[in-house]
């Protein structure tokens, strides 16, 4: 894989920064992108027609453009796709309006695959994007469903209105005026049977997704991770 | 209209794109998996309606006998959204299971946080569908996310022996089969479906209530083949889910020109970066309906369509901006206009948006429903009555 960056129509011999970085250690990076096998299913060259910057939400408010993660992926170009996974590939939407590529990209779905590398490697790009965001990732891993009615805190709204405020105060009797049976929680969503999430532990334990997050947060990997263990362990499940 | 207009319209009275954009239809490469002996296609009961969908290929959308793939947004901060649909489905009379053995799809925190991989997602997804098929019931996803994701695990794998064989070992551990269902339905299908008899119900003239619609980018642009597009619903070029319902309801659907563009709500941005989520969602969806549409109610069918839209209005409103339009699931407007309460059933009080304007307009006595809902939790309050339950709202 040649590092094209040193193509001659590119006017700056190094045009993405991050010159700390050893080119190695970025294509060792980009090497683990491209070899994801979603990754060919994702990009079928690009020819710059911008449609897809036309349909993104986040070009139009960030300093960013789907058109420039499908041409930096199409050509390989490791410096330019290093850059971006440090600094562009948090400000997708991932709302997947970039499937509208006549050619069938899916800049998006590149993302999401860089994302993961950046996540599975401790990039400073992750660990700051996800700054806040441990809370969720306990509630999703620990308990089968992310958003619960607990989260609709005040403090942590402030912008959603009065109404949160309501919530909040009410919070158990309104559950209890729900007519869903499952839906009387106030930690989760529905109620989750205690095999279920049992089961989705062996899921994130199996499949590595558990040990994905050791590198971008340390501590909530190792609260899950005991969580998870004592609870199988309990259960008398090995994996 | 002109002969020009006519010509157009003619032309675009059956959508066909591209041959080469054309979806290939998964439902060959599914049903030679089950004949290899890979995995098991849960089938569409005899009971079931066909809709169209974008490149043409007949979906079947089953009646009755469902199990609901519950969204953890809706039922965490929407709960008027799960509860309408249970309690349309329950007033036209079919069964449905609400399942405990049930986990989120974990799309939300995978297009957010990327703390997840493709076996993770498409383990947890085999989960859900082993669980469902288990109990004889035919799934019915609530959540546009999970719908989309779902259907990208399909075609991974579908697409993939590797994939196949790595999750196939993790449900051995579950003990669980390998299960995809025949198709992947999203409830706002099976309410296109039902809309004839939804409509039947209505008890509400809603012909002066002036409806935009937001289409989920997941329910249509992810995986964009399964999705439903109507000849008889803007004439086949955008997505007949929500707004078929509309029309049928007899409500006065209205066009806006970013009728295509997201809602902002961006996975991630919405949780720890709502600026840009607000920007969008008030200045390119909210906005640009108020000024070309001014619409009573904007109807999505998606969990962080919902959240996104109407939570961004409050701040907003601080900015003196044009907001301050009610946002609400079609769901829960079908089910109002079918008599269910406000508070009981849809559950507004848990929006942020006044939707008090829009009940007037329907028709609906807010005041006197509020009253009545403050008197169910009077009850529960005191001990009387532990929770409220289905008989309390009619159904």
């Amino acid at each position: 894989m040649a590092n094209v960056t040193a193509h001659p129509y590119l006017k700056l011999a190094d045009p993405a920064g991050f010159a700390e970085v050893p080119f190695d250690e970025k294509k060792r990076l980009i090497d683990k992108v491209v070899a994801d096998p979603r990754f060919p299913h994702y990009l079928y060259g690009c020819y710059e027609c911008g449609i897809c910057v036309a349909a993104c939400p986040s070009a139009r408010f960030y300093d960013f453009s789907p058109r420039r993660i499908a041409q930096a992926a199409a050509r390989l170009d490791i410096e330019l796709m290093f850059q971006q996974m440090e600094e562009d590939i948090w400000e997708c939407s991932q709302c997947f309006s970039c499937l509208r590529c006549p050619r069938g990209n899916n800049p998006g779905g590149v993302i999401t695959v860089m994302r993961e590398v950046a996540v599975k490697e401790g990039l400073h790009s992750a660990k700051s994007a996800l700054e806040g965001y441990s809370r969720i990732i306990y509630k999703i891993m620990s308990t089968g469903t992310q958003v619960s009615p607990d989260m609709l805190q005040p403090d942590a709204f402030p912008d959603w209105g009065p109404e949160v405020k309501d919530v909040s105060e009410n919070l158990a009797l309104w559950r209890r005026a729900l007519p869903p049976e499952t839906h009387h929680t106030t930690t989760t969503g529905w109620e989750v049977a205690d095999s279920t999430i049992l089961e989705l532990y062996v899921i994130w334990l199996e499949t590595g997704a558990l040990e994905m997050i050791r590198e971008v947060d340390a501590g909530i990997h190792m609260i899950l991770e005991e969580i998870m263990e004592e609870r199988l362990e309990e259960e008398g499940i090995e994996l | 209209m002109s002969d020009a207009v006519a010509v157009i319209l003619s032309k675009k009275s059956s959508f066909e794109r591209e041959p080469d954009r054309r979806s290939a239809d998964f439902h060959e490469e599914l049903f030679a998996l089950e004949a290899a002996g890979e995995l098991i296609v849960q089938r569409v009961s005899d009971d079931y309606v066909n809709v169209p969908t974008k490149y043409g290929i007949p979906k079947k959308i089953q009646r009755g006998h469902l199990w609901h793939h519950k969204s953890c947004g809706q039922c965490g901060h929407i709960p008027g959204y799960s509860t309408s649909i249970f309690w349309i489905m329950r007033k036209l009379g079919y069964d449905y299971n609400d399942p405990r053995d049930q986990t989120s799809c974990t799309a939300w925190n995978y297009y957010a946080s990327a703390t997840s991989n493709q076996a993770a997602q498409a383990a947890v997804a085999l989960r859900n569908f082993a669980a469902a098929y288990e109990t004889g019931y035919f799934p019915l996803i609530h959540c546009g996310t999970s719908y989309g994701h779902y259907k990208e695990v399909r075609n991974e794998l579908l697409h993939q022996p590797e994939l196949r064989a790595q999750v196939r070992k993790v449900l051995g551990k579950l003990g669980k089969e390998m299960v995809i269902p025949e198709e992947i339905v999203h409830y706002s299908e099976w309410l296109y479906a039902m809309r004839d008899e939804i409509a039947a119900n209505s008890i509400l003239d809603l012909s002066k209530v002036a409806v935009t619609v937001h289409p989920a980018c997941h329910y249509y642009k992810l995986v964009e083949g399964d999705a439903i597009y109507d000849p008889d619903v803007w004439h086949g070029q955008r997505t007949a889910a929500v707004s078929g319902l509309v029309q049928a309801l007899g409500a006065e659907l209205k066009t806006y020109s970013t009728f295509f563009d997201c809602c902002g709500f961006g996975f991630r941005h919405i949780l720890v970066q709502r600026d840009f989520t607000r920007s969008f969602a008030t200045l390119r969806k909210i906005e640009v309906m108020r000024e070309e549409a001014n619409p009573d109610v904007v109807l999505t069918h998606d969990t962080g369509c919902v959240t996104a839209l109407d939570k961004s209005q409050f701040a907003t409103r601080a900015h003196d901006r044009n907001v301050g339009v009610p946002v609400m699931s079609e769901a829960q407007f079908a089910a109002l206009s079918m008599g269910a309460h406000p508070f009981k059933v849809c559950q507004l009080h848990w929006h942020s948006t006044d939707f008090r304007p829009l009940l007037e307009k329907m028709g609906i006595d807010h005041e006197k429903a509020w009253a009545e809902f403050q008197e169910d939790l009077k009850r529960l309050e005191s001990g009387e009555q532990q929770y409220l339950t289905w008989a309390d709202t009619g159904v």
